[in-house]
């Protein structure tokens, strides 16, 4: 019961930073591998933050959220858009936008270790225990939980009663026919990147309350975020949610019972369960 | 398999080219040879990486999976079995590895092949470090009497072994169905072709490459930790040389691997800290200035001398 709440707990920030990435790559079709340095980016910010100014994490996210936002866009606009421009087919963007995103990520890494060196780190925000169904939990990780959940119903109800938010659907779905019936393919793709971009650096502020961080953990994160969508199902937002939560879940079993050096090797082998068997991803339907 | 002149020539000035560089252990025993063994380590591996991603355009980052394995081969082998056997096991069991990890992606689209390969390298070498815990040992110790000059000359042959092996691939009908698959998959699977089945095949060659280089760079080593053995870098490492030189000739890594060893070497000897910086700058660098590599600049360079020339 213990594991399994803690799991959860974890599985919920999961949700938020792949929430992030399937809406990059759902929408704006970009599989962007620097996913997990604007994480840390997030994470940097708020340890500065508090360090600095005692602001507390909470207060911080407002801070991230346009602040990531802004860059993700410029980076859309700038360094991407030419290579949707550019690609001839869907195949061609997938292998430009792969190559361009590692450079990000390897630039960002390295901008992060010339800036604030390859050291952990770490900040003591709410660390009190708190007591839940009979065990105690780490009040930071509830509140990092609350906040996840709270963000992605807010993008969940977005997506599916907003104007923009079912355009962006739409073009998740069909993009070749959002077009044709009016949407703003190119406006509505960097505002996804963008959105996308936000919400996983707000992850990152948030992991970072209860989680140790140094400027090249971002890798990881990454990879756990396109587990999870894959599994999830790509622009499909009920099944990242689940998928996140059955790898927090898996990872806090696997570390507690068997080796917290094992994490990693667990949620591949479920990757591979998944490649093996469900491609499509968990709710998917199998393509005719 | 007919051969014409030029074929002939070619493959003799290879062989001379190729002795040239064999020489180089008698004129330099220190930085040169060094320099030497990282080349000669990064042309096998960047030549048999573009065998593969060149014709497909999938970018595989298993080599340092594969290259950990090898290490480990030789590491637990060397006191049991003869060096070049070690060097041949870990070959087999780098193409066996490879033909797993391709049935198992190869069927779906390059971003799941990706993924998948970049998590390679760290899933062998967690599960590794859980094994070590568990018994107690920590690293291995490789001693052998192979001095810097005969690892040279060990990787110069599987670089020549590669080479060959490239040529007669593309000579070869798998060579010209992976073409087809790489042009429009669809039309090569209309055409009989069966792709899973070509793929993973041409897979296993970069596995086995990478599997033999670390096994026979192992004795450099001395001393064996997974940390050491699966350092994620060297995938990165071989993409960026392969691309940035050029994967659609068979020479054309070699073209990327000499310039950006030299980099490499020059940026970590004066800012150690940069390095990943240089990475990631030659990644956009690949993507935006040079999409085809020096040899695609060399041919675009050659077509307008061409044109001027006519005209």
């Amino acid at each position: 019961m213990d594991i399994l709440i803690t799991g959860i707990l974890l599985g919920g920030t999961y949700a938020l930073i792949a929430m992030g990435l399937n809406l990059q790559y759902g929408v704006a079709r970009i599989m962007n591998l620097a996913n997990g340095e604007i994480l840390v980016a997030g994470g940097y910010f708020a340890f500065i933050a508090y360090t600095a100014t005692q602001l507390s994490p909470i207060l911080t996210i407002f801070l991230v959220a346009p602040l990531a936002f802004a860059l993700n866009w410029l980076i859309y606009r700038v360094m991407l858009q030419p290579l949707v421009t550019r690609a001839k087919t869907r195949g061609q963007l997938e292998t430009d936008s792969i190559l361009a995103t590692f450079g990000l990520s390897f630039i960002g890494v390295g901008l992060m270790l010339s800036f604030f060196g390859g050291d952990y780190f770490s900040y003591s925000f709410m660390a009190v225990p708190l007591e839940l169904l009979g065990n105690t939990y780490g009040a930071n990780r509830v509140i990092s939980f609350v906040m996840a959940v709270l963000i992605c119903g807010a993008l969940y109800l977005w997506l599916n009663w907003s104007r923009p938010g079912l355009s962006i659907r739409a073009i998740a779905t069909a993009p070749a026919a959002a077009r044709l019936v009016g949407i703003d393919v190119k406006h509505l793709s960097a505002l996804a990147f963008a959105l996308g971009g936000a919400v996983t650096a707000v992850g990152g502020a948030l992991i970072s309350t209860y989680l140790t961080l140094d400027a090249s953990t971002g890798v990881v994160f990454t990879l756990k975020a396109l587990i999870i969508v894959i599994m999830g199902g790509v622009g499909d937002v009920r099944g990242t949610i689940v998928a996140a939560l059955l790898l927090g879940i898996l990872e806090t079993v696997v570390a507690s019972l068997l080796d917290p050096g094992l994490t990693l090797a667990a949620a591949y082998v479920m990757f591979l369960g998944i490649l093996l068997f469900r491609p499509q991803g968990l709710f998917g339907k199998k393509p005719t | 398999m007919s051969l014409t002149a030029t074929d002939i020539r070619n493959l003799c000035l290879s062989a001379l080219a190729l002795g040239i560089c064999a020489l180089l252990p008698f004129g330099d025993n220190g930085y040169w040879l060094g320099l030497g063994v990282t080349i000669a380590m990064f042309t096998a591996l960047a030549t048999s990486w573009a065998l593969f991603s060149g014709p497909t355009h999938y970018i595989s980052l298993a080599t340092a999976a594969f290259f950990g394995v090898g290490t480990y081969v030789t590491g637990l082998g060397i006191e049991t079995l003869p060096f070049w056997a070690l060097v041949i096991l870990a070959g087999g069991i780098g193409a066996v590895l490879a033909a797993l990890v391709g049935l198992a992606t190869l069927r779906l689209s390059g971003v799941y092949f990706v993924i998948f390969t970049l998590g390679l390298a760290e899933l062998v070498r967690q599960a590794i470090t859980w094994v070590q815990n568990n018994s107690g040992q920590k690293g291995l110790y490789v001693l052998t009497d192979l001095d810097e000059a005969g690892i040279y000359w060990w990787l110069l042959g599987l670089t020549a072994l590669v080479l060959l092996g490239g040529w007669m691939i593309g000579r070869s009908r798998l060579g010209f169905a992976l073409r087809i698959i790489g042009d429009d998959e669809t039309v090569a699977a209309h055409s009989g072709i069966n792709t899973a089945r070509a793929k993973v095949l041409l897979f296993m060659v970069p596995g086995a490459v990478a599997a033999m280089t670390g096994a026979i760079l192992a004795p450099r080593y001395v001393y064996i930790e997974p940390s050491l053995a699966f350092a994620p870098i060297l995938s990165f490492q071989v993409v960026i040389m392969a691309l940035l030189g050029g994967a659609s000739r068979l020479w054309g890594p070699l073209v990327g691997v000499i310039p950006f060893t030299f980099l490499l070497e020059a940026v970590s000897s004066n800012f150690p800290n940069q390095t990943t910086l240089v990475i990631g700058i030659a990644f956009l660098v690949i993507v935006y200035l040079l999409p085809k590599g020096f040899v695609g600049l060399l041919d675009a360079v050659l077509h307008r001398i061409n044109k001027t020339g006519a005209v």
